[in-house]
């Protein structure tokens, strides 16, 4: 009797113990898959791979480029039209070097020049995530692009210029904080692809990064980074810059555009020490600059006009909520003294709010945001360039004047 | 007088909270719906009752289903129009309810009818397609569906009324050609697949010389049965 007790009893240890190892291994590897969907969101992968209307990561998504249009790929487990058949080997492979599993290349609009830089751990995350979503049979669809560009290897020539292969080295000299931020904003925050000018390759040298430039496609302004003049951090708090990025608003400026999306879809996701750690980056990276040159393209008369008459244009519809000295009412009605996205040397964004409006992003911190009036339809080309002058200039600001051309070019500047 | 002292503390420093949270709130943009949604304004009016512009519709008092389901179909891209498209990208859910609720919940005065550019014939041809339908064609009335007095049921069939011409026969055309369409199965693009250009004119022309009828609230849901399904409005 005694004996069969304990066997039983041993019986039950033992089912309980193989029980909980079953159970942490799962946990473990549930633990995986958060850290990997995490990561996703890093890396904003939905932004391209999810099509409008589209299922999750089954691509389809058009992206348009100066080459033609490209459409992305479904990364699903799908057997057949997915990455099913991908090893984890696989995966790292192509995010690290730009190449299939078959030793294709990857068109450069797939940000592998950042994504390079993840570490192998953090790559087989995502890839454990992207192995649990639910798979999508969709056939990926052919890319659109001109001769000579749907020659892929043409490509070769554009990884011989731009590309350098090789995980993310923290620099010992920095804190492991500004390291963590490097790493996410180089990395799978993949930001040059947008902040670093692109040149008529369709590529980025190094000694340009984080410098800014337009959106090819886009005609958004991605300010530089590094130049306190632009979106250079340098003279914000880490709050303010925190704010901006995960809730897409902040006392210095509001996200619009195509940062709104990145705000959306990737950063408002972020944790508070990854959220932080990019921050003290961001302002580490932000060079001191000369003063801007203050020289205008437009003769002093017609500035002067388009000042004046920008005036009254400000007072009557934009000083009700951005205040008749330009205050605002932050976070929600962005100041526009001193806001240095109003007063850098390309005045395609400013032009481009005034026609448009917009939104800020919905977001967890902000979910509810107030929106800038869209004005194409109710001022002129001439208003449009006066109101900008003068927002560029008043109140201390250090911009110059634009002229009716540039407001009316930017008319027909694609919405989305 | 220590109580005393104590008390005068606590009033100063709840005086202060008071102060502190008044600064806040006069420096915020006021806490509503209507500052949120300014971004609206300039094409459908202050309250949603439309502006000068003729394509621009009126929203106010449309049933808030409708409203949700056309934000949903901009935001996603499935109805075209890229200003409207670029406005609401990245805005989630809730708050696409919310403007949807606000606008169905203004009640500015529907505006006078504008007299009509086409032939009483044209006219008559409307008013009979709207009110009739025309079976041989497999047309059903407008009132069918958007109610007796053209003013929608709850919660997803818009009203017809207080909208321009142009903007009516603009909406048909794109249900015409596909290029505008909606949640399976797609009642409004098997109607006006049947309609003619003719028909369009004149349907549009009729509907904008409407009066505002008594009530021009939406009726509520289930108020008539509907000829056949339509994926705006689930039974």
């Amino acid at each position: 009797m005694g004996s069969k007790l304990s066997i039983a009893f041993l019986a039950l240890v033992v089912l309980t113990t193989a029980a909980q190892a079953q159970d942490k291994a799962q946990g473990k590897n549930s633990d995986i898959i958060a850290r990997g969907e995490y990561l996703a969101r890093a890396g904003d992968c939905t932004a391209c791979h999810t099509a409008p209307e589209g299922r999750l990561f089954a691509g389809g998504r058009a992206m348009p480029t100066p080459f033609g249009t490209l459409y992305t790929s479904n990364i699903t487990p799908d057997t057949d039209t997915g990455i099913g058949k991908w090893s984890a080997d696989d995966f790292y492979k192509t995010m690290h070097s730009g190449r299939f599993p078959d030793g294709g290349l990857i068109y450069p609009a797939m940000p592998f020049a950042s994504y390079t830089k993840v570490t192998r751990a953090d790559s087989d995350a995502i890839y454990a995530y992207l192995r649990a979503i639910a798979p999508v049979s969709q056939k990926n669809k052919p890319h659109e692009l001109r001769f000579p560009y749907d020659n892929r290897q043409l490509i070769l020539g554009w990884r011989t210029l731009f590309f350098s292969e090789g995980e993310f080295k923290p620099d010992p000299k920095k804190s492991a904080e500004w390291n963590r931020g490097a790493y996410l904003v180089e990395g799978l925050g993949h930001c040059g692809m947008c902040h670093s000018p692109i040149n008529a390759l369709g590529g980025t040298s190094q000694s340009d990064a984080f410098k800014g430039g337009l959106i090819p496609m886009q005609n958004w302004y991605a300010p530089s980074l590094t130049s306190n003049r632009e979106a250079g951090l340098g003279d914000w708090s880490i709050k303010d810059i925190t704010d901006l990025l995960q809730t897409g608003v902040s006392m210095r400026g509001v996200v619009y555009g195509p940062m709104a999306e990145v705000v959306h879809n990737s950063l408002q996701y972020l944790n508070d020490e990854d959220t932080r750690a990019m921050a003290v980056y961001l302002k580490g990276i932000a060079e001191p600059s000369p003063p801007p040159p203050a020289s205008s393209t437009l003769p002093t008369t017609e500035s002067s006009l388009l000042i004046s008459l920008g005036k009254t244009v400000y007072d009557k519809h934009c000083a009700s909520c951005h205040g008749t000295q330009g205050e605002g009412k932050p976070p929600h009605w962005p100041p526009l003294a001193n806001n240095q996205s109003i007063e850098m040397q390309s005045a395609v964004n400013p032009i481009r709010m005034v026609l448009n409006g917009g939104y800020p992003p919905g977001t967890k911190g902000n979910p509810m945001p107030y929106g800038m009036p869209p004005f194409a339809g109710l001022l002129s080309d001439n208003e449009i360039a006066a109101v900008v002058s003068y927002i560029r200039t008043a109140w201390g600001n250090r911009g110059t004047p634009v002229s009716a051309r540039e407001a009316n070019e930017l008319r027909s500047a694609p919405l989305n | 007088m220590f109580a005393r002292t104590a008390a005068s503390v606590a009033v100063i420093i709840t005086l202060a909270a008071i102060d502190g949270a008044a600064a806040q709130t006069a420096n915020q943009p006021p806490d509503t719906m209507a500052a949120r949604v300014e971004a609206c304004t300039p094409c459908h009016g202050n309250k949603g009752e439309g502006t000068s512009d003729v394509y621009f519709p009126r929203l106010a008092g449309k049933p808030a289903g409708y409203l949700y389901n056309q934000l949903l179909a901009f935001r996603s891209g499935r109805r075209k129009y890229p200003p409207m498209n670029y406005l609401l990208e990245f805005l989630p859910d809730p708050y696409l309810e919310a403007m949807a609720e606000y606008f169905a919940g203004e009640h500015p005065p529907l505006p006078q009818p504008a007299p009509s550019e086409v032939s009483k014939e044209v006219l008559a041809q409307g008013e009979l397609l709207a009110t009739s339908g025309d079976a041989s064609r497999s047309i059903p009335a407008c009132v069918s569906c958007h109610g007796p007095a053209l003013a929608g049921m709850q919660p997803g069939i818009p009203g017809l009324l207080g909208l321009r011409a142009a903007y009516i026969s603009a909406q048909l055309g794109a249900w015409r050609y596909g290029t505008r369409t909606a949640k399976s199965p797609d009642c409004m693009q098997l109607v006006a697949g049947h309609l003619t250009e003719a028909d369009v004119t004149a349907v549009a022309a009729w509907l904008a010389t409407r009066p505002a009828p008594a009530n021009p609230a939406p009726v509520p849901k289930g108020t008539y049965a509907l000829p056949f399904g339509c994926g705006s409005q689930p039974n």
